[in-house]
């Protein structure tokens, strides 16, 4: 039977230690609502996700209010617009509708994002992935709630160098068109290599082609427990280090797995994973680099940090896997800059500079992620940055992605606003040695060779 | 079998036992299992309750449970019983 000192220990991580389900994701498959017919098209996505999602919210709050563990976000992601749109879309302006269509649906049902407004150029790109590439500016600027994410590179094909540089183009444009708002359009666009079909956490959600109609995902938290848990074990060595990580990261997923497996009883939709993923926010006590540093860093971004961080994941993820039946999505630590104020501090001490979190990214899940930089960084540069993430995705067989924020009208020095979850940034230097010439070249990177590793 | 634990966590006084018996007997909650400690000065009880037969769903429960927690100057909290077992239990 339960005893009282496990059921501090729970409570305490909840109360005390900031433990929570970062997400519950409901994915939504929209191809039974493909038509020829743009009005048609917008009314049956609309009618789809109303009906599919409408006990979402609910569910969640009984859930939380049942085993009293908060569950911060509810958000739905969708088949990749730019394959559900194909039909009936002719132009850029047509895919925006959709984008409006989603907002109005997600605001229908409660849910604070909606991940999907995405297209998947890995190796070649459709007239119709194209006007949706193109509409992405327009599409942030005249939404709340939609997140955007595009493909343009995997393991498997290579990296399509066309769409990099396309999306260089279109962070600027978004940049510029949601500039109002410290460009916050940015931050809900994401530029992956090898992106994960059932990914919960957003900005990068979209449920793949290969998922059932509708299915239960969900992104567990939870990096102050993990630094509480190595204070308890300051100064001893790397075995003792990796075996509470593991520990931790297995407690923290059970709670996941149950959640989800509530979920999706109580929805009636299938549980598809648990993302093992360290997710921090803006607030204290709640963040990656403070484990880092509880490590034995003086600063995140010290020499030691890649490994730190390397050590980390993997231990996260080997605990994790083992307490939920199925592990998914991006699975791993994120270093996020402006949601996390470890790492915000690191960059204004000195200690943290792009270059130095670019290879944090070989190791851990995800990317260059909530970066702001100058607005007036040049196209082709965001472009190398996005094909240089890209180029370590596509070679050690990983998911890697971008998320950068060139904000408009601010320099190296400003401080950007983002707020809610988004938090806070100071606007970091980019190199500036132009590599338009390489970016200019157009066409793709072949798929990488499988052997001679070194 | 509808375990769900309770937590009482705040400052010694008189009584807060039998306010929460009371409560979960005039609702139909069996009282398994009470636990107790105190630390740091602080009270600290775990009741582990079968609630099949409640007459009350769980949200009216632990929103009166929290409220007769603030009346008598404690924090109660309900929680069913998995969210424990399955993090401390492989």
């Amino acid at each position: 039977m339960i005893n009282i000192l496990e059921v501090n220990e729970t409570n305490k991580m909840i109360e005390q230690e900031m433990l929570d389900v970062r997400t519950i994701t409901l994915g939504i498959s929209l191809l039974d609502c493909c038509d020829t017919d743009l009005d048609r098209l917008n009314t049956r996505i609309y009618e789809k996700i109303c009906r599919t999602a409408k006990d979402l919210v609910r569910v969640g709050k009984e859930i939380e209010l049942e085993y009293g563990i908060p569950i911060v976000n509810k958000r739905i992601s969708v088949t990749p617009i730019a394959l559900v749109g194909g039909q009936a879309c002719h132009s850029p302006e047509d895919f925006v509708t959709i984008a409006q269509t989603l907002d109005r649906a997600a605001k229908e049902v409660g849910v604070n994002f909606l991940g999907g407004y995405s297209a998947l150029v890995s190796k070649g790109m459709t007239k119709a992935e194209r006007d949706l590439i193109l509409s992405i500016p327009q599409a942030m600027a005249s939404t709340e709630r939609i997140c955007s994410s595009v493909n343009i590179g995997s393991t498997k094909t290579g990296i399509n160098m066309d769409a990099v540089k396309l999306m260089g183009e279109i962070v600027l444009k978004t940049a510029e068109a949601t500039k109002d708002q410290n460009s916050l359009g940015c931050a809900k666009l994401v530029i992956f290599c090898n992106a994960p079909d059932d990914n919960p956490f957003m900005a990068g959600a979209f449920h793949g082609v290969t998922e059932g109609d509708a299915v239960i995902n969900v992104g567990v938290s939870g990096p102050g427990v993990v630094k509480h848990a190595l204070e308890a074990v300051r100064g001893k060595n790397f075995e003792v280090l990796c075996e509470t990580v593991k520990k931790t990261a297995f407690k923290v997923t059970r709670m996941g797995q149950l959640v989800a497996l509530e979920a999706s009883e109580r929805l009636g939709i299938p549980f598809g994973i648990v993302d093992l993923s360290l997710a921090p926010t803006p607030s204290v006590g709640d963040s990656v680099a403070e484990i880092l540093e509880e490590m034995g860093l003086e600063s995140v971004g010290a020499p030691g940090t890649t490994a730190a961080l390397a050590l980390l994941n993997d231990q996260v993820k080997k605990g994790g896997v083992m307490a939920s039946s199925f592990v998914g999505g991006l699975s791993g630590a994120f270093i996020p800059v402006s949601e996390d104020q470890g790492m915000i501090d690191a960059v204004n001490r000195g200690a943290l500079t792009i270059e130095k979190l670019e290879a944090m990214t070989s190791v851990c899940s995800v990317g260059l992620d909530m970066i702001a930089i100058p607005g007036k960084t040049p196209a082709t540069t965001i472009a190398g940055i996005i094909a240089d993430e890209a180029a370590i995705g596509m070679i050690n067989q990983k998911t890697t992605a971008v998320r950068l924020i060139p904000v408009i009208g601010k320099d190296v020095g400003d401080v950007v606003e983002f707020g809610g979850l988004l938090g806070y940034a100071p606007v970091q230097p980019v190199n500036k040695f132009s590599c338009a010439d390489f970016i200019n070249r157009g066409g793709r990177i072949p798929a990488p060779i499988h052997s001679f590793k070194n | 079998m509808n375990k769900t634990i309770i937590t009482v966590v705040g400052k010694d006084a008189v009584g807060i036992i039998a306010k929460v018996c009371t409560y979960l007997s005039n609702n139909q909650i069996n009282v398994e299992d009470i636990s107790q400690t105190i630390v740091q000065g602080y009270f600290n009880m775990m009741m582990i309750v079968d609630t099949g037969n409640a007459s009350i769903p769980f949200g009216d429960m632990a929103r009166d449970l929290e409220q007769i927690g603030q009346e008598i100057g404690v924090h109660i909290k309900c929680q069913r019983e998995e969210i424990f077992e399955k993090m401390h239990r492989i």
